[in-house]
């Protein structure tokens, strides 16, 4: 195999701490109560079509699409609407939620619960995408960016590979892992039904060389065909960012400021194909994920399928408790997660792990000068110069910012793990992109 | 020797005659007409090159009026904050236009969750940016409208008149204040407001800005506005509007009665810098304090003359809950 | 119930500290300071104790009394700053020299400019170069090594190497003439020779900077650019008149080259930020070395180029940026 592939620029490489590799996926029971925010998708608010008391089933529709890039969202439990209200979600602040009261475990009609396998791909391009679109499926790795706009390259531009993202770089989290050892037939399935929504010929499965038996695993069910390709990655952080992996699996650059289609590729990840799957094969909607329960103070690190709209705590009680000295929650992986505030928080598309970090790995560094050590630069994957860049937000020059393509920054977050002195580089830059991102729209409105 | 001196004279004498001339030339070929009264304005402006009129620095403000007074007549929209109505006038005067006369302003914090009103919940560790917190989750007192507390709106003033409290993690406005504006643009969560400074800088507004309903706001936030509306009950003068479970005291309408400020449950009504009232024993509800909040609050300390009336504070609740502003700006009108 | 931390991402951190970086310069600086022990005996480690204890008295008393912030004695760098310092001076150094020394390479070239990593220049060669100027005859009577293990005997000065050739050269001699004088490449490698105390021995000097690079602490770029550059120039002419230019082997081992080039010249503080401009920034210095060595007035010129250069760093810090992704992306794109 000779030198494993990688991208070019920067990268580090965290300790991986994938505790929960050998747990197997299990399937956690229906919530009593389903929290469904309302906006869980990167984009606009779904609108919801049901109201208090309205008796609905699992796989119901229950809010539809609030605009272009927006998906409709299904009910995952059945039961009675108790109220639509504002709750508190993984954001922090409190948001429009369909909070459903579950009575009993009835699904909706036409939807196929058995476990059997369907290999079949029967449907043409257009209602693929179709299914994609009514199914409300986004993309599973955490960005949320609904899966079928991915799938309409707009005019002119041709896919020609369809990458999948099984590179899981965020240490902890093992749920795409475990789901490849599991799930291996139906994502290669969902794979298929992907590359026919697009028409590319070829598509790479991407997998750091971390994860050695699912990269044979999906090696073994892919024998005999050359369609789909494994290839296994050189593990650095943080090759799953869309144009890393492109990088590392096409050696294709994605032009600043410009998608992946520009280059010819569509990146999904190995859970959205496995919901492709389901939603294709199985007209079952994207109601349920899988999240990777985990910490050093975890006393059983789990990966779970659970509903959508399931509480963390309860995930966390199914992981044999919260641990006494819990410093901090994390929704996602410890390099891109979100702290979140409360344990009342739901389950929501884009949750792949729930992270609770001890009391003493949980406080910051104290922050001391800035040694100009360049390290930062170094490990910019996307060649910026963070340390100049969070002094120019912290000091209010948007205008250098921008003009030092502070929206090339991907807030991996490496620029601040290596930072010897821990400046809250990455704070900053997130604050210059926002206040960016405001100057670049009112340009743009005028 | 002399046949050096006067060569030299004569040759640098030269060139400066021809420099000059070209300069004249040039000066006059590319001159470019301005009013003389552009000037005239920005002499008269404050020179703070603040922006709080909207126009990059003084400069453009003059243009702006000089403009104004001649394509419409008037100097409707423009305003400069920092000079307040006497530099209006004199604007006014010199462009030969009658300026009429605008209430002094001052910023005024919305928002009372103090470490003791709003205890934290989770504690927060970054950047001091509100902007970033904001983006980032709700507040570490958990109340989703409050302030954050990392002082955005001070970095912003140009005129030192607003500081962070240490004890109460809020910021507060000193007599400083321009009303240039800054300040409210900064606070991502549009907390400050102007309003009308008020005769002998009385003033009575909402501290609150939490839309949610009464039970959740009151949950995170002692002094949170529950939109009860017995405020809007209370006011003859219609001056207090309920939207969305939050009471609003439109200061144009305002008598500064303070009748509203004694029916207010949750103390989320604040009147400053006003005499401490007489002990009312025949009314003992107004006092009754609906939660303690009186730990941080400072009695209320009035101007020098009536000092020692300060000390039989009856109805303590009421006043406490102004914010510790007034301590500060009392202390301003005394020097 | 618990109160939880809220920051934005990442939630982990490396294992990178600035006191490590600190720490690691300090180990990489042991063989050297072992080896100028050997040699220069009981006075190298006076020199190295004084510049020690006055330039952490100096950090702590201006970090307190005038800065007023954390103290910072602790993060290593005054101490990198101070063994840099004694490695830059001649073991026979006055102790009250030291103490100035000290004195400008903290106070002057590193407070001044408000502390650990905002000085401009390199504290310790700013230290050198100001005593080299102030007190020439002192700064440049180098004692002639005599290792511990010959006794103590009466310390003999003579100058350099690199001031023998300058000098012989000057006085028209050829370098076939000077042979004799100058030290063989074993005695250059190992540190018999005259010089400074952190000068002498390439081969200390050489296993520090392959400790650094193990540890990431510095990238091979600055030195290797420099010393190549030096190598490059100092080689053509040695090729074109070896009778009247050294060769370039004898620039390399003879004074400050390594010692600038491993440690003085990585400074992370005042070298560029990226590798390309660590490029440029080697070879300027090498340069500016051989041009110094050759024409200037000076035997030795590292400690100038290097100052030079710090000086346009920043200009290099804007002009070679790190290359960004996706700016020139070099694949057939979407037809």
């Amino acid at each position: 195999m000779g030198i494993l592939r990688t991208f070019a620029l920067g990268g580090i490489h965290p300790a991986e701490n994938k505790l929960s590799s050998n747990a197997p996926i299990e399937t956690l029971p229906v919530p009593k109560q389903a929290i469904v925010p309302l906006g869980q998708n990167l984009g606009a608010p779904s609108k919801p079509i049901v109201k208090k008391g309205d008796e609905v089933k699992v796989g119901q529709l229950i809010a539809e699409a609030g605009g272009f890039i927006s998906t409709n969202i299904h009910s995952p439990v059945s039961g009675k609407v108790l109220k639509i209200d504002n709750a508190i979600d993984g954001s922090g602040y409190k948001r429009p939620c369909i909070i459903i009261n579950t009575t009993e475990d009835e699904w909706a009609d036409g939807i196929d619960t058995s476990k059997d396998i369907v290999s079949e791909i029967t449907l043409e391009s257009k209602e693929i995408i179709e299914k994609i679109k009514n199914a409300g499926i986004v993309g599973l790795g955490g960005a949320t960016f609904p899966t079928y706009v991915k799938l309409m390259p707009p005019t002119g531009k041709i896919a020609e590979y369809l990458i999948i993202n099984g590179v899981e770089c965020e240490p902890y989290l093992t749920a795409d892992h475990r789901m490849m050892l599991e799930m291996g037939q139906e994502i290669i399935i969902g794979i298929r039904i992907l590359m026919k929504a697009l028409n590319v010929k070829k598509a790479f499965i991407g997998i750091e060389n971390n994860k050695p038996d699912a990269i044979s695993h999906l090696n073994e069910l892919l024998k005999g065909s050359d369609d789909i390709e494994v290839q296994p990655l050189k593990v650095q952080y943080p090759q799953g960012g869309e144009k890393q992996l492109i990088k590392a699996s096409v050696n294709r650059e994605v032009p600043s400021g410009k998608l992946p289609i520009e280059v010819g590729c569509v990146v999904q990840n190995v859970g959205t194909a496995f919901a492709v799957y389901e939603a294709v094969q199985k007209n079952k909607p994207l109601i349920e994920r899988v999240v990777t329960v985990t910490g050093k103070a975890v006393k059983k690190p789990s990966n779970f399928m659970v509903r959508i709209g399931t509480q963390i705590s309860e995930l966390i009680d199914a992981a044999e408790g919260l641990p006494e000295d819990t410093g901090k929650i994390i929704g996602g992986g410890p390099m891109m997660g979100k702290a979140i505030t409360s344990l009342e928080i739901p389950v929501v598309k884009g949750t792949s792990g729930i992270l609770l970090m001890k009391k003493d790995e949980s406080s910051r560094n104290v922050e001391g000068p800035c040694i100009r050590c360049s390290k930062c630069t170094y490990v910019c994957p996307m060649g910026l110069e963070p340390f100049l860049l969070s002094k120019a937000a912290k000091l209010g020059n948007y205008e250098m910012a921008e003009n030092e393509a502070i929206m090339d920054c991907i807030e991996c977050g490496s620029c601040q793990y290596g930072c010897p002195s821990a400046i809250p580089l990455l704070d900053y830059l997130r604050l210059g992109k926002l206040k960016v991102g405001q100057i670049l729209r009112n340009r743009n409105n005028k | 020797m002399d046949n050096i001196i006067i060569i030299a004279i004569s040759a640098l004498g030269g060139l400066g005659l021809i420099m000059a001339i070209i300069l004249y030339f040039i000066a006059n070929k590319f001159k470019v007409f301005e009013d003389p009264k552009i000037d005239e304005v920005e002499e008269a402006l404050p020179s703070a090159n603040c922006g709080g009129c909207g126009f990059p620095g003084c400069r453009a403000y003059a243009e702006a009026t000089v403009v104004s007074a001649k394509e419409k007549g008037n100097l409707d929209g423009l305003n400069c904050p920092v000079g307040g109505n006497d530099v209006s006038q004199e604007v006014g005067k010199i462009l030969g236009l009658e300026v009429e006369a605008k209430d002094p302003m001052i910023a005024v914090i919305r928002c009372n969750g103090s470490r003791t009103n709003s205890p934290e919940k989770v504690s927060y560790e970054g950047a001091t940016s509100c902007a970033f917190a904001h983006a980032l989750y709700s507040g570490e007192g958990g109340c989703m409208h409050g302030c954050l507390g990392l002082g955005d709106c001070v970095d912003s003033c140009d005129f030192e008149a607003i500081h962070m409290n240490p004890e109460t993690g809020l910021p507060e406005v000193n007599n400083k204040c321009t009303a240039c504006n800054a300040c409210v643009i900064a606070c991502p969560r549009d907390i400050i407001e102007l309003r009308k400074r008020g005769p002998k800088d009385k003033r009575i507004f909402v501290s609150c800005i939490n839309q949610e309903k009464g039970a959740p706001a009151k949950k995170n936030c002692a002094v949170a506005c529950i939109g009860c509306t017995k405020c809007q009950k209370e006011c003859k003068f219609d001056a207090i509007t309920i939207t969305s479970f939050l009471a609003y005291i439109d200061f144009d309408k305002c008598t500064l009665c303070r009748k509203c400020v004694d029916v207010c449950p949750t103390n989320a009504i604040h009147e400053i810098n006003f005499k401490p009232r007489k002990p009312r024993p025949e009314k003992p509800k107004a006092s009754a304090p609906v939660g303690d909040k009186s730990v941080t609050r400072k009695p209320v300390e009035k101007p020098a003359g009536d000092a020692p009336k300060a000390a039989p504070v009856a109805d303590t609740p009421k006043k406490e809950s102004a914010t510790t502003e007034k301590t500060i700006e009392n202390k301003d009108n005394k020097e | 119930m618990n109160k939880f931390f809220i920051s934005g991402s990442p939630h982990i951190q490396g294992e990178e500290s600035t006191k490590k970086i600190m720490y690691g310069v300090v180990i990489a600086m042991i063989p050297t300071m072992l080896f100028s022990i050997y040699f220069f005996g009981v006075d190298a480690i006076r020199v190295f104790l004084i510049a020690i204890v006055a330039s952490l008295f100096f950090e702590w008393i201006i970090q307190k009394y005038l800065i007023k912030g954390a103290l910072t004695i602790n993060d290593g760098s005054a101490l990198v700053t101070a063994i840099l310092l004694a490695l830059n001076l001649p073991s026979n150094l006055p102790t009250w020299m030291i103490i100035i020394g000290a004195l400008v390479a903290i106070g002057m070239a590193k407070m001044s400019f408000g502390g650990l990593g905002k000085n401009v220049f390199n504290p310790a060669l700013v230290a050198r170069v100001f005593l080299l100027v102030s007190f020439p005859v002192e700064m440049t009577s180098w004692p002639k090594p005599s290792p511990i293990t010959e006794g103590l005997a009466d310390v003999v000065t003579g100058p350099t190497p690199l001031g023998i050739v300058k000098e012989g050269l000057g006085a028209n001699k050829t370098m076939s003439e000077l042979a004799p004088e100058i030290p063989s490449y074993t005695q250059g490698l190992m540190g018999d020779m005259g010089g400074s105390m952190g000068e002498v021995s390439a081969i200390a000097l050489i296993l520090g900077g392959v400790y650094m690079m193990w540890k990431k602490i510095i990238t091979w770029h600055i030195p290797v650019s420099m010393l190549l550059t030096v190598a490059i120039f100092s080689g053509i002419f040695w090729g074109v008149d070896p009778e009247h230019y050294a060769d370039p082997v004898f620039h390399m081992l003879t004074g400050g080259m390594l010692l600038g080039a491993i440690f003085m010249a990585t400074d992370m503080v005042s070298s560029p930020m990226t590798k390309s401009g660590q490029l440029v920034y080697g070879f300027g210095i090498g340069l500016l070395t051989i041009l110094i060595r050759m024409w200037g007035a000076y035997p030795e010129g590292v400690s100038f180029a290097i100052l030079i250069m710090n000086a346009v760093v920043p200009l290099i810090n804007r002009g070679f940026k790190p290359k960004r992704f996706g700016v020139n992306p070099g694949v057939a794109l979407n037809k």
